[in-house]
């Protein structure tokens, strides 16, 4: 990478960060301080609006320059993988977003904490959600370190360490100073760049192939040297059994997960009413699946383009592949279209950070703020105003997540987004599910429910092979690996259902007939909504 | 916006939030049943076709209680008019159109997913298959998960437009009204 590259990419990074340092500034300029405003950004947000700020809020690094590069080397099980995380939108359109919309008003605890006692179930919810969170973040605090330094060729310790430092602090100031106006903003805006980044990229392989996709796929296969079999599955997730049956856990948890995420569920809070949080979701299917697609065109044309071999070189894990690309379809290193490019492509997976990390800081800040001070607080200490707590906790997430990204730089983390979507998947959905359809659903089915799925997610993670037992492990040195799945998914979620039907059924207390006709009677028509 | 009313918190239903409803950016269909234009250009909602797609010709549902019985719940708590509402025919209506779509709906793309996603690990010969060019049954297979989660889309949105959404919003309004009336009694 030549000098010229880094200085572009760097005046990018630095636009991004000013115009949304102004967006920070403008919305908060009449702050209001209230609740509403800071976890809902005043729910006056349009369906297409809060779509692209869910697109935007959705599609990490991990899907842009992660899929696009696994497609690169590996074929179509890029693809086998990408198809999770759009698929997953069907669960969370047909069963949760517009009843969460009509029953919730900040957080997933509220759905739930309608019906049951409060207490015990919002510790559990907010926990679980935070939880969640901190690995989801965790990931991307990690991924924005390696990233940047390889976009700009600074491969030093230092350089990832204050990229992972820098990451953090402007989304503790995002999230603290403008709240969720301003974290929608980002996000749209990011959401923009990036779909004119792969349209514009996919338009160019387009052309290169003169509209041939055939002959792009064929290109491919050749290219990358496993013939027809790169076309076909197996080549990533393929091989013995344990990889097969670890494939489809993580599938499950993609599929089921993505209906648990505290940040995604957030955002339906921003839009007035169910059918407005509806057609957002329909918006965000749209720039989704599109963007799916086009990553797709982008990882066989890089593959065929750029070549698997000069992918894997720059590196392992493919993750250079569409900068490597840009590079080429610019004109080449040296060009001026190929600078410019690369420096594009280097600014959006920049800005794509930054987006995710500020709307899981809020969701989290959310849950500790909102559910799990307000549970946990001393009766008699004196109230402080909950946005206050949110603040303060926005700048303690920031500095954990900092804290885990700068202990985490040399690890392997690239599991930790499956197993943020598997607790999710296991201690979030089941009970989000039950209280929402179940009118025989007790306190105890759902606090059982959530740490049924939280703790075996947990543990059986700590005993698989990502952790330790492996040469690719956290812990090479030792062996305490018991559980042969890198993704509990497939045990965790049956389990986090399993735990919810058991603690009902054996509970003393009557389910209460009045709360759950309100809360059915409130998730479909929307009466009572905030 | 809404905080800006100062509104006690945790109240379900009252004069504002139906009010405020009214005044969002999303214009829902008023109770008259006029039709809900969207006021901005969205490509993924066309405005209600008259009448178009209810099939079973319940365009206005059924008012959830006949007036004397609102009368009466003013005596009991807003957990009664849940109740009432809960079990009126125009509810039961509502709840059956959202079910008998819903769950056959994520029956079938959940078992075509999970189909795809064991065929794909467990099978990859068949998936290997060439159908037309380079293009075989994995490739076609996946790219028919996303031509079906967009035709999903677009039925889920459809349906719950044309046949839940005036339902819903009558059944809003009547048991904000229910939940008003109580209160405006009580005080």
């Amino acid at each position: 990478m030549t000098g010229n590259h880094q200085v572009l990419a760097l005046v990018l990074f630095s636009a991004f960060v000013a115009v949304t340092l102004g967006i920070t500034t403008w919305v908060s300029r009449h702050r209001q301080g209230s609740a509403e405003e800071f976890y809902a950004g005043g729910r006056l947000f349009s369906p297409m609006e809060n779509g692209f700020a869910i697109a935007g809020d959705y599609m990490s690094a991990a899907s842009f320059l992660g899929i696009s590069g696994l497609i690169a080397l590996f074929g179509y099980d890029g693809l086998l993988y990408s198809v999770g995380f759009l698929v997953a939108w069907l669960v969370v359109l047909f069963l949760v977003a517009e009843l969460v919309r009509n029953c919730g008003r900040f957080t997933l605890a509220d759905v739930v904490a309608a019906r049951m006692r409060e207490r015990p179930v919002r510790i559990a919810a907010g926990t679980s959600s935070v939880t969640v969170s901190v690995l989801y973040l965790v990931a991307q605090m990690v991924g924005a370190g390696s990233l940047v330094a390889l976009l700009l060729g600074g491969t030093s310790e230092a350089a990832q360490s204050w990229t992972v430092i820098a990451v953090g602090a402007l989304m503790v100031i995002y999230v603290s100073l403008g709240g969720m106006r301003a974290t929608t903003w980002i996000q749209i805006v990011k959401a923009v760049l990036l779909m004119g980044g792969a349209i514009t990229l996919t338009v160019l392989v387009l052309v290169r192939f003169h509209g041939d996709f055939d002959q792009l796929l064929r290109t491919a296969a050749e290219r990358s040297g496993h013939g027809d079999a790169f076309l076909a599955p197996g080549l990533r997730y393929g091989g013995d059994w344990t990889s097969r049956f670890d494939f489809m856990s993580l599938g499950l948890a993609l599929v089921l997960g993505t209906a648990g995420l505290p940040h995604i569920l957030s955002r339906f809070y921003t839009v007035p009413t169910a059918r407005a949080a509806r057609r957002s979701v329909v918006w965000s299917i749209g720039l989704i699946g599109g963007f799916y697609l086009m990553t797709i065109v982008l990882g066989f044309g890089a593959a065929a383009i750029v070549g698997p071999e000069a992918v894997r070189g720059s590196n392992a894990a493919g993750n250079t592949a569409v900068p490597l690309l840009a590079l080429d379809l610019g004109g080449g290193a040296g060009s001026t279209g190929g600078t410019v490019l690369f420096a594009i492509v280097a600014a959006i997976a920049f800005a794509t950070i930054l987006a995710v990390v500020a709307g899981i800081t809020l969701a989290s800040s959310a849950s500790v703020a909102h559910d799990l001070y307000a549970s946990l607080r001393r009766p008699r200490a004196k109230p402080r105003s909950e946005v206050a707590v949110a603040r303060t906790a926005a700048v303690g997430i920031g500095v954990v997540a900092i804290a885990l990204g700068l202990l985490a730089r040399d690890l392997n983390v690239a599991f930790l987004v499956g197993l943020a979507f598997a607790v999710a998947a296991s201690a979030n959905l089941p009970v989000l599910l039950y209280s929402l359809f179940w009118g025989g659903f007790t306190t105890r089915g759902a606090v059982w429910s959530v740490y049924g799925g939280l703790i075996p997610s947990v543990v059986l993670v700590l005993l698989s092979p990502v952790v330790s037992g492996s040469p690719e492990s956290l812990f090479p040195g030792v062996d305490f690996q018991y559980f042969p799945l890198q993704n509990p998914g497939l045990v965790s979620i049956p389990l986090g259902f399993l735990a919810g039907w058991l603690g009902t059924v054996t509970s003393a207390e009557k389910p209460d007939e009045a709360k759950h006709a309100e809360t059915e009677v409130r998730s479909l028509t929307g009466a009572g909504a905030v | 916006m809404q905080s800006s009313t100062g509104r006690p918190r945790g109240h379900v239903g009252g004069p504002e939030s139906s009010a405020e409803s009214g005044k969002g950016r999303d214009v829902v269909p008023t109770h008259a049943g006029v039709s809900g234009d969207t006021p901005f250009e969205d490509p993924w909602y066309d405005a209600l076709a008259s009448g178009w797609g209810e099939l079973d010709g319940t365009g206005a549902p059924a008012a959830v209680v006949p007036p004397a019985r609102r009368q009466e719940s003013r005596g009991g708590g807003a957990a009664d008019v849940y109740l009432e509402v809960q079990r009126s025919a125009a509810f039961q209506e509502v709840r059956g159109r959202y079910r008998r779509f819903v769950v056959p709906g994520v029956a079938v793309f959940f078992s075509w997913y999970v189909a795809y996603v064991v065929t794909a690990t467990t099978a990859p010969g068949f998936m290997a298959r060439p159908v037309v060019g380079a293009v075989n049954v994995a490739m076609l297979a996946g790219l028919g998960q996303f031509l079906t989660t967009f035709l999903f889309t677009w039925a889920y949105a459809r349906h719950a437009r044309l046949r839940r959404d005036r339902a819903a919003l009558d059944l809003r309004w009547d048991t904000q009204e229910l939940t008003r009336g109580l209160r405006g009694g009580g005080s």
